[in-house]
């Protein structure tokens, strides 16, 4: 349950700007999605929120600008394409998530175990507990991700593309179970979404991105819309609706109208 | 999503479901209870080797000894055990003097060098890695190379100048490579790559010192190849505390050699500060190493095969690998020095060459073992 505040914050690799003076408020239990072409910056961004990259601006959580050293209690981060390591199970694999709970030279505790139980548990992974994680299909491995993130018990949730990898059945699924968990457990979400529909289904608000800067925020009927994502994204875009009430967006091939 | 059912909703409570939910929620118990456990079973197993190793040391030898003797002998110096071993007084001042020395030396090197395989190989992700990469090797080379040919002296009290000066290179090898990686961005790979660039220039100012003074090939040869002799337990003495405190810091960082295993980034976003650890490993393992090259000359292989057959037999964690390495690695030279004296006695063979002869059918041997497994 935690308020998420990124104030003008800027990354820099070498000469090159990679995100340019962004600023968002994601309110606690709200889930943002952030979307925009390749290299808009939004990876970046979230390595920023993690502290995984030095910035300049501000990043505070609930008013407190936590150091970068410090974040991984408040904020869990699920990676694209997560490393799954050779030989280790899908019980060692998610109690890598306590790491942060543990001091320096500590072995984890009863409730440490408990807690990587409890994930397993939730993710519907109990079956999977004793096997490699590297022998996982993808939609399992980022479930068992999911469970990893879960057991580091933070309050804030990064998801970078993390269904980029599936298709649509799986892509679904994940984003309504990360939802789901969302809601049980009021967790902020901030995500890069590749799948503009999704983002229009499941997220309270969006930001749009485009070489490393805002170009648009608000709620997904105000910024997913032909006007602001045709230029981002250099297409004809058209915005259609679905039977269920969302919004569906699609690119159009040029000369070419729905 | 494909087989552990349904992700949401559609819960099935039928008494069968209850039953297979109960079983797999014991499986998954046990699991994450056995999540990175050393399994009693293979430390038995590795430490049974390992007395059988050390007994089969003591007793094997151009003046054998019987190994029942050897083994009541062993016993009687236990405390609180009182046993005749039958063996003769010029049997026990061998077994004292030259066996016993030889067998610990043997132990503390081959330990060494395979816990410091495993956590270099554990820091930067990589299979192939050992101190020997970051100018470890070539440091020690040139260290020994220069005392033996320019007649340096940079002995210290009982020891000495050959090892103090292979400490010394050792230590300075990895030392440059550490500054110059800095300078590189602090990455592993530019890490990697300034150790090659160190120990391909140590190693062309050994060459050189050899050429210029080709009448102490032979003795630089000897220290290259490496061997285990020593006469009486001082070597024994200055490896045990390097073992013992450098080894205690591997053994500490094994949970985050295990956390590393996802990567640096992911490492970073888990709570764990990569270069920090990154540091202090490779700082205790670059000492281990130096300390037992100092000793032993350059015996190569050990840091390798020793965790990889480790791994092959009882799994990948670190956890697991660095008990394991350490006494498997100690198990594995011990048995190499009992067939480097026996093979051509009463003359020597170089260890390192009975390491890499003995030691790449036995890897060739557990690489089939896991294949079928």
């Amino acid at each position: 349950m935690t308020r998420v505040t990124v104030t003008d914050v800027s990354v820099s690799y070498r000469d090159r700007v990679a995100v340019e003076g962004v600023s968002l408020d994601v309110e606690q239990g709200h889930w943002i999605g952030l979307v925009g072409p390749n290299g808009a910056g939004k990876s970046t961004l979230l390595r920023a929120v993690a502290g995984l990259v030095d910035y300049s601006g501000e990043v505070t959580f609930d008013g407190v600008a936590v150091p970068n050293a410090e974040r991984s209690k408040t904020v869990a981060l699920l990676p694209q394409n997560p490393v799954m390591p050779t030989g280790m199970t899908v019980g060692e694999y998610v109690l890598l998530g306590r790491t942060a709970h543990l001091s320096w030279l500590a072995a984890e505790t009863d409730h440490d175990r408990a807690m990587v139980g409890e994930s397993i548990e939730r993710l519907d992974l109990l079956d999977f507990a004793g096997r490699p994680v590297d022998e996982l299909s993808g939609g399992e491995a980022q479930r068992v991700a999911l469970a990893r993130a879960l057991a580091q018990e933070s309050s804030v949730l990064l998801l970078d593309e993390p269904t980029s990898a599936l298709d649509i059945g799986h892509e679904l699924a994940v984003l309504e179970l990360v939802n789901e968990i969302r809601c049980e457990r009021m967790l902020t979400v901030v995500a890069a979404m590749h799948n503009l529909t999704a983002a229009g289904r499941i997220a309270d608000h969006v930001l749009v991105m485009a070489n490393g800067a805002t170009e648009a925020i608000g709620t997904p009927a105000e910024v997913l819309t032909s006007e602001v994502l045709g230029p981002v994204f250099g297409a004809d875009i058209s915005v259609l609706d679905a039977p269920d009430g969302t919004r569906v967006i699609v690119p159009l091939r040029s000369g070419h109208s729905i | 999503m494909t087989s552990a059912g349904p992700l949401v909703g559609g819960v099935d409570d039928s008494p069968a479901a209850a039953r297979v939910t109960a079983r797999s929620s014991r499986e998954a118990d046990r699991a994450i209870r056995q999540a990175y456990q050393l399994s009693p079973w293979a430390l038995g197993i590795c430490l049974l080797a390992l007395l059988v190793a050390v007994v089969l040391g003591a007793a094997i030898g151009p003046a054998g000894l019987p190994t029942v003797d050897v083994v009541k002998e062993l016993l009687d110096r236990l405390p609180l055990i009182s046993i005749e071993s039958g063996l003769t007084e010029r049997q026990q001042i061998i077994l004292s003097s030259w066996r016993l020395p030889r067998v610990a030396l043997g132990a503390l090197v081959g330990s060494s060098l395979a816990m410091s395989g495993a956590a270099y190989q554990g820091v930067f992700r990589n299979p192939l890695a050992s101190p020997w990469l970051l100018g470890a090797a070539a440091g020690a080379g040139l260290g020994a190379t220069a005392v033996i040919t320019l007649g340096l002296s940079v002995g210290w009290g009982p020891f000495n100048s050959i090892p103090v000066g292979a400490f010394i290179g050792a230590i300075t090898g990895v030392s440059i490579s550490m500054s110059l990686g800095r300078l590189s961005g602090r990455s592993t790979t530019g890490l990697l790559l300034a150790g090659v660039a160190t120990a391909a220039f140590l190693t062309a100012i050994q060459t050189y010192l050899q050429q210029r003074n080709s009448d102490t090939l032979r003795a630089v040869y000897a220290w290259v190849f490496g061997r285990i002799s020593t006469t009486g337990w001082s070597e024994v003495w200055l490896l045990l505390p390097y073992v013992v405190v450098c080894g205690a810091v591997l053994f500490v960082h094994r949970r985050h050699l295990d956390v590393l295993r996802v990567g640096e980034e992911e490492a970073s976003s888990l709570g764990l500060e990569p270069r920090r650890v990154r540091t202090i490993v490779v700082v205790a393992a670059t000492l281990l190493t130096a300390a037992a090259v100092s000793v032993s000359g350059l015996i190569t292989f050990v840091g390798i095969i020793v965790p990889h057959a480790i791994r092959l037999l009882f799994g990948n964690s670190y956890r697991v690998l660095i008990p394991l390495s350490a006494i498997g690695g100690a198990t594995f030279l011990v048995l190499v020095d009992i067939a480097a004296r026996s093979i051509d006695a009463p003359a020597e063979l170089p260890i390192g060459v009975v390491t890499a002869f003995f030691g790449a059918p036995f890897f060739a041997l557990a690489l089939w073992n896991a294949s079928r497994t």
